[in-house]
């Protein structure tokens, strides 16, 4: 008897717990979260797959369990007010209109709490800014409306990553978020991203790996980012820019280090230009090139 | 808070109303021109709106169904935002009861400038003419309400459209500079004997701080887009890198007048949410001076958080830094606001007349819309939150729960004063009700989709977004029938609404508005009123 009882305490401890979870949209659902990819009525932020995204989960629950208590405890106390001080239940209104020592508190108090808010928030985006040691630079360039990568370091190969219409989707590719050619990485590598623009604004946002930048003509933005596993993770571009902007998405697939270095070579050889100069020189901007290439 | 020992406002002789054409297109009369603008907000709101529930049927099912193309898709999502935010929320909140009742609470007799009010009102009519024709020009402004640089050049939008929206929003603005400076003006120097701005009624110092933020932040707006269509047509180069300009620069600019802008459209709606909630609490509003100053902090601090807009734009960290813990600051003064409201409930004697339930709504939903705004101040969490779904539900939490509410709640609270004609309350907490669910409905999904990163400005996503963008789109089904309804208590409070007199809220409504007839005399105040 005592071990149902446990159980019965547990799983209603559980359940509470699962709604709770729920409620604030920190933990998995009831349907198995996609990783990479948005998961059908998903409520919370996507799996992370690297050590920024895991960063940002960390910060972005902290605050959720801020925020949701204060929220609900401020429709708690409305409702309170509502039942408690209506005009059937205190036909006399009372007069006050100042407590000192209320009016402080709810100054100070907001205050504090902003406090243990803002700290971890700068530590998050001092580790967010920049890569201390790379492995390797990619240049991304948001183009009108397909992406344009680059690979500096690794012999200067270029090409162009686009959507894949859904007419031409094959069986396991993502309607909106496939694309013919997807970005290649590493898995376990630092990833420097430098986001440079041509012709409008777009922004390179990968949700699962916790990045986005805006590509800004005249500008090379840097960012960095590590997927701590094998996989594909999607994003779009997150920055109007014109007829095509919902359909101008991002594949990034982490690869084991073996893979990548099979990859470069046939990517060396397929997006080389027929008079043997690399195509990315001849797409950027030779000031960017520099830029990236330069150690810190 | 401030009471007239002695007001004289009898319909006598003085109160001839000029004939309909000279009333209406030559009015100089503060209360006329008020109406003028709050018709004009309704007629603009159904537009505006209606072009919502459009990108609502779109976004109900993936793939595209009644666009063409993503172009007219963006043109219609920039239409939306402009026209909310200029053609109905400012209108309605800054003209239309501004105009009204700030004269009236301060105990003048009209505005201080009455004809630059008439061209105040009479500019936003070209203003949004031009806006909604460029809608069939060329390929239509489609570059967001934020009309970024390049996109919205004249490479990438080379149609007239862009220069006709240019063109509404410097219309626009003029009226609105114009508009801050008549509610400066009168509001310093027009208050009756006695009423010293510490006595001042809320909406009145709400409209005050508006009225600045207007004045300092609309001209910024002008020069931005006078260098944008230089730009586009006289060959400078303020934002083409090729030229040596900066598209950040834009950025910036939009920013340093986009954010004081958001505060421009709430804090009429602080005003009226505390005349609302002392009214039907039967108490006077706690701590008075608190709420006041509250409001000229977030004005103040409003000015220096523009670029939390832009922490994906590449501004260095100890820039991001400095934007982060300034926007995190306003928080405090409107967290000051919100307990002051529930303070002036406290021990009050509640009344829940519609007026009250949006008033209360109002400060539900704000509170939503305020704690989701703490988290995205936080350059960290931004990364993945900026420019989803999640940016959009919580600034219509703030706006379209929040502004638009305090408008729903002023329109109750004062259209018996307006029109001398009650509303019927039956159908106006039907209103309430359909309204407070559709929005709800519409918007509080949309936090889902933007954790899960569904961008925003989309007229088509990937499947796994469908669940929700279903539930917001029948959320705001639901909110268009309470549009519906609420056109039926319009009606039905000018065809069969009960006569009122001058204070019909009873002993909670203490401004000075209370105690002249309903509606007013065509001219107020013919003596002044004393306060004391």
């Amino acid at each position: 008897m005592g071990f149902v009882s446990v159980l019965r305490h547990t799983l209603a401890w559980k359940l509470w717990l699962a709604g709770l979870f729920l409620l604030v949209g920190l933990g998995p659902t009831l349907a198995e979260e996609l990783v990479g990819q948005p998961t059908p009525w998903g409520i919370g932020l996507q799996p992370s797959a690297g050590p920024v995204k895991e960063a940002i989960h960390h910060f972005n629950d902290l605050v959720l369990w801020i925020i949701i208590p204060i929220a609900v405890f401020v429709l708690g106390l409305l409702g309170f007010v509502m039942v408690k001080f209506s005009a059937r239940a205190n036909p006399n209104p009372s007069s006050t209109s100042h407590n000192t020592i209320l009016e402080v508190a709810w100054t100070v108090v907001p205050v504090l709490i902003l406090l243990v808010i803002a700290i971890p928030s700068f530590r998050l985006i001092y580790y967010q800014d920049r890569a201390r040691d790379a492995d390797l630079t990619i240049n991304v360039q948001g183009r009108q409306w397909y992406w344009h990568y680059s690979y500096p370091d690794h012999g200067d190969f270029a090409y162009d990553s686009r959507p894949i219409p859904t007419a031409d989707l094959k069986p396991g590719q993502v309607r909106n978020l496939s694309v013919d050619e997807p970005l290649v990485i590493p898995v376990g590598a630092t990833v420097r991203v430098m986001a440079v623009g041509q012709d409008v604004i777009h922004s390179f946002f990968v949700p699962a790996l916790g990045v986005q930048k805006y590509t800004i003509p005249g500008r090379a933005l840097e960012t960095w980012f590590k997927a701590d596993r094998v996989g594909v993770f999607y994003g779009q571009c997150n920055q109007i820019c014109g007829t095509n902007h919902w359909f101008m998405p991002i594949e990034v697939r982490a690869v084991p280090a073996e893979e990548f270095k099979t990859w470069v070579e046939q990517a060396k050889k397929k997006y080389a230009r027929a008079d043997g100069t690399p195509a990315a020189v001849a797409a950027a901007p030779a000031a960017i090139q520099q830029l990236a290439a330069l150690p810190r | 808070m401030a009471t007239a020992t002695d007001t004289h406002h009898h319909d006598d002789h003085h109160d001839h109303a000029p004939p309909f054409f000279q009333r209406w297109f030559f009015s100089t009369n503060h209360k006329d021109i008020g109406t003028l603008y709050l018709v004009f907000s309704v007629i603009a709101g159904i537009i505006g709106g209606g072009l919502s529930v459009l990108m609502r049927m779109e976004l109900q099912n993936p793939g595209m169904q009644y666009f063409a193309d993503g172009q007219t898709w963006n043109s219609i999502v920039s239409a939306h935002g402009l026209i909310m935010v200029f053609f109905v929320v400012m209108p309605a909140l800054i003209g239309g009861f501004g105009n009204w009742f700030v004269p009236i609470m301060i105990g003048a007799p009209d505005m201080a400038f009455p004809r630059m009010n008439n061209i105040s009102f009479w500019l936003l009519v070209p203003a949004f003419l031009l806006l909604g024709a460029s809608a069939f020009v060329g390929e239509g402004p489609g570059a967001g309400w934020t009309i970024y640089t390049p996109l919205s050049d004249s490479q990438f939008h080379p149609s007239p459209a862009m220069d006709m929206a240019l063109f509404s929003l410097h219309l626009a603005g003029a009226s609105s500079i114009m508009g801050a400076a008549n509610f400066i003006t009168t509001i310093l120097n027009m208050r009756a004997p006695g009423m010293t701005l510490h006595k001042m009624p809320l909406f009145v110092w709400s409209m005050l701080v508006t009225a600045f933020l207007l004045l300092l932040a609309v001209p910024v707006l002008a020069g931005v887009i006078t260098m944008l269509i230089t730009d586009r047509n006289f060959g400078t180069a303020f934002f083409r890198p090729e030229g040596g300009g900066d598209p950040v620069l834009f950025q910036h600019l939009f920013w340093f007048f986009g954010h004081p802008e958001v505060y421009i459209m709430i804090l009429p709606g602080f005003g009226i949410v505390s005349h609302i909630i002392s009214t039907f609490s039967r108490k006077p509003v706690f701590g008075y001076l608190g709420m006041a100053y509250a409001m000229v902090a977030i004005g103040v601090v409003g000015f220096v958080v523009w670029a939390h807009h832009m922490y994906t734009s590449g501004m260095d960290v100890d820039t991001r830094a400095y934007f982060m813990a300034a926007t995190m600051v306003i928080a405090v003064p409107t967290g000051i606001k919100i307990f002051s409201w529930i303070a002036t409930m406290w021990g009050g004697s509640i009344e829940l007349r519609t007026p009250m339930l949006f008033a209360i709504g109002f400060i539900a939903l704000f509170t939503i819309g305020g704690v989701t705004g703490v988290k995205l101040a936080n350059a960290g969490a931004d990364v993945v939150l900026h420019n989803t779904y999640y940016v959009v539900a919580h600034f219509h939490y703030v706006l379209s729960l929040g502004a638009v509410f305090s408008i729903f709640a002023g329109w109750y609270y004062w259209i018996g004063k307006m029109s001398g004609r009650q509303y019927p309350e039956f159908w106006g907490k039907v209103h309430f009700w359909l309204f407070f669910a559709g929005a709800n409905i519409t918007f509080f999904p949309q936090h889902f989709l933007g954790a899960q990163g569904m961008p925003r400005r989309y007229p088509d996503y990937p499947d796994a977004f469908w669940g929700w963008n279903m539930i917001s789109s029948l959320g705001s089904y639901l909110s268009a029938a309470s549009v519906l309804v609420f056109l039926y208590v319009v009606y039905r409070t000018f065809t069969s609404g009960e006569r009122v007199g001058a204070n019909y809220w009873g002993p909670g409504a203490t401004t000075l508005e209370w105690q002249v007839s309903s509606p007013p005399p065509f001219h107020t105040f013919e003596e002044l009123p004393r306060i004391r």
